[in-house]
């Protein structure tokens, strides 16, 4: 092509695209994804993948989707969210925290393509955050293991100190000391959010610390295995619903479930609706869903903690007055709830945890 | 039967042609394993060494190939120095942390003053973590006669939990929700290592990368230590003679290439990269040995080198974006190149005789 007849097809393009002819028939928009780890994890990106494929096909040939796996938090991601976005795609979703200035640097750099971050707080006109209250589905899983535990020990494997997880180490005892006031909770740091290794050694020295029930805040099926060596530890399936380890260790689940919130996504932006906003849905709109309670779990408690997660999808908030602060001081009184600026931020633990919280 | 007899010298051909045969080896080799992952395999080799280049938004790539060549030219250049003298800096990984951790502490230190000073002397504080990094098995080796392999290998996972410990505890943004990771440099202007001409990609690092090239070429070719640093890696009894003194060599290469590493380290930091983070190195300091030996240890074979394997990793993102291949397949994919350029290696100090031994 010389570059006169380049310039003529171009010159016809444009004016074909301003008058709203259809060049080629109705080209499908793309939407991009980045996962922080591999689509295989089982869990967190797993989650992510499954409801981009539902969600796709839900639109039927409207998008066409890509992702990247893998992507390590840092200058990478940058680049794989610049690359998303340069290869036309008009949505794009950052599905882990710490992409955060990535997002938001790209988002500066592209005005026109819309992007949304998992578990994030910053946003821009076309930027959007969108998170999920697992720390309802904590709520369900402290009242199991409270009712569980012959140790009186729970174990927790944290992924990073931040909110989230404060969140659902907290929601998790709370439920627990509810049902059975002896209980403790231990809380190991494992610094990573998908690493087997670094997950199987942390479930072993929680369980050989006495802990009876593990629940986890990282994405491997790797606590689960260390579980069922043991043989006497239960576990709960983390963002996937994990029932390969069903009945037994993994007696219940906290299920993320995207896809009607990508579905719904997609389609805003498919009609030109899609506007940056915060959303934060739980078990009343089943973003966080609760996998099957197994045969395990004797059958008043498996009612007692259906009974909770009706409650929940209710209104009733995992976190209701009285409670105390770790330091003794009130935090909530009778009957009260926290706001979820308070929440979002979640920086103490509650009165009865004994860890000290990294800060 | 294939019998091998040594050269009495390396051959010249060989020692040229072997990196290029090794990358046509990798490409076959790579088309293969893409072929039986059900990928197209032309069209997978062809999107990892041409998109990048010449493809759609290639402007934006080149940048990007900058980014990722620059630290790695810098690292390998100084490393080949020691390497044609026999002296084995593996630690190059390690030297490149503690340079990011000086530079960036420095900044963090003095956080939130402006200053046009302040850069100079992060580039200065870099360079003197890695110096001081690579004088350790430098001195160990001198005094003690220790292997300078193992010790500086061994340096690297030293730094590795320096690096985590000052990410999770000294450095650690404090308005960062409990999330690891230092405040980010490229949002403090007298610290931020910024592209020096807008979209190219090429940050200060860049041009010191290329200053390193032409310094190191000048010195291997026309300094005096250059000839000595020859000497003692081709004949080290002549060396003897010729009257160079092996500490002092010990000392100069270890001293150079953890220089170099250090400031490469501090580049990244205060620009791409921005931040302390756990896994803030990302092997640039071990693929640095892959492009030395790729570029035959020599400056300008380094610079192409680098160029190269900046290419298989942007290249390698793009076509697990746009062919859907595991990222772990991109990562095997570089493996081969040096497994090949090792295998090919031989041709250069052996001669393959066909037939059997004759009487």
């Amino acid at each position: 092509m010389n570059r006169r007849s380049f310039l003529t097809t171009t010159a016809a393009t444009a004016v074909a695209a301003t008058a709203g002819l259809p060049l080629r028939a109705a080209e499908p928009m793309k939407v991009g994804f980045i996962y922080v780890g591999p689509v295989g994890d089982m869990g967190w990106s797993f989650q992510h993948d499954q409801a981009r494929q539902a969600a796709e096909k839900a639109l039927g040939g409207k998008v066409k989707t890509t992702y990247m796996e893998s992507v390590p938090e840092g200058p990478d991601a940058e680049r794989a969210l610049t690359q998303l976005a340069l290869q036309g795609n008009q949505l794009i979703f950052a599905t882990s925290f710490g992409y955060m200035d990535a997002v938001v640097n790209v988002a500066k750099k592209f005005p026109k393509v819309k992007f949304e971050h998992a578990t994030g707080y910053k946003r821009a006109d076309n930027l959007g955050t969108y998170d999920a209250r697992f720390y309802e589905g904590r709520a369900i899983q402290g009242y199991l293991a409270g009712k569980m535990t012959k140790s009186n020990k729970i174990g927790y494997i944290g992924s990073f100190p931040i909110p989230e997880c404060v969140q659902g180490i907290n929601s998790a005892f709370v439920a627990a000391r509810k049902v059975n006031p002896d209980v403790e909770i231990k809380v190991v740091w494992a610094y990573t959010w998908f690493d087997p290794a670094k997950e199987a050694d942390a479930a072993a020295a929680l369980i050989a610390e006495g802990c009876d029930v593990i629940m986890q805040h990282t994405d491997s099926t790797a606590p689960q295995a260390k579980a069922q060596e043991a043989g006497n530890v239960y576990t709960f399936g983390q963002a996937s619903d994990m029932s390969a380890f069903a009945p037994k260790p993994r007696i219940g689940s906290t299920i993320d479930n995207w896809t009607p919130y990508y579905t719904k996504r997609f389609t805003d932006a498919v009609e030109g609706k899609w506007a940056s906003d915060a959303t934060w849905g739980g078990i009343a709109s089943g973003m966080v869903e609760i996998g099957e309670i197994t045969s395990a779990v004797p059958d008043d408690v498996k009612a007692g903690a259906l009974e909770l997660k009706d409650k929940i999808a209710k209104g009733y908030h995992p976190f209701t007055g009285p409670l105390n602060k770790q330091d003794g001081s009130v935090w909530l009184k009778d009957g009260e709830t926290p706001d979820d600026g308070v929440i979002a931020g979640m920086n103490f633990y509650v009165e009865g945890i004994k860890a000290e919280l990294p800060k | 039967m294939i019998r091998l007899i040594r050269r009495p010298t390396p051959s010249k051909f060989w020692s040229w042609t072997t990196p290029i045969l090794a990358v046509v080896a990798t490409m076959i080799a790579g088309g293969l394993l893409f072929a039986l992952l059900g990928k197209p395999p032309v069209e997978a080799i062809r999107t990892i060494f041409w998109e990048p280049l010449f493809g759609d938004n290639a402007d934006y790539f080149r940048g990007q190939l900058l980014v990722k060549a620059g630290p790695l030219i810098l690292i390998a250049s100084g490393l080949a120095v020691g390497f044609r003298a026999g002296i084995w800096n593996i630690g190059a990984e390690g030297q490149y942390i503690m340079g990011a951790i000086c530079g960036a502490g420095l900044a963090l230190a003095v956080y939130p003053a402006e200053s046009p000073w302040l850069f100079p002397a992060m580039v200065i504080a870099g360079a003197i973590g890695g110096f001081l990094w690579g004088m350790i098995p430098a001195l160990l080796k001198v005094w003690f006669g220790t292997n300078e392999i193992l010790v500086s290998l061994m340096l690297v996972y030293v730094a590795q939990n320096l690096l985590a410990y000052m990410a999770f505890g000294p450095m650690k943004n404090p308005q960062g929700m409990g999330f690891p990771g230092s405040r980010n440099l490229q949002q403090y202007p007298s610290a931020f290592n910024e592209e020096l001409i807008p979209g190219t990609g090429a940050h200060w690092g860049v041009l010191a990368a290329l200053v390193a090239v032409i310094a190191i070429y000048v010195l291997m070719q026309r300094h005096i230590m250059g000839f000595r640093i020859r000497v003692a890696g081709e004949a080290p009894r002549a060396a003897r003679f010729a009257g160079v003194v092996p500490a002092r060599l010990v000392v100069f290469c270890l001293g150079l290439s953890g220089a170099l590493a250090g400031l490469a380290g501090m580049f990244e930091v205060s620009g791409p990269s921005g931040q302390i983070t756990d896994g803030f190195n990302a092997g640039y300091g071990f693929t640095a040995i892959i492009v030395a030996f790729l570029g035959r240890l020599h400056p300008v074979g380094i610079l192409l080198a680098g160029l190269l394997m900046a290419l298989t990793y942007i290249g390698g993102d793009m076509a697990q974006m746009m062919l859907n291949l595991p990222s772990a397949a991109i990562q095997v994919f570089q493996g081969m190149l040096l497994f090949f350029l090792l295998g090919f290696d031989l041709l250069t100090n052996y001669r393959v005789r066909l037939g059997g031994a004759r009487a």
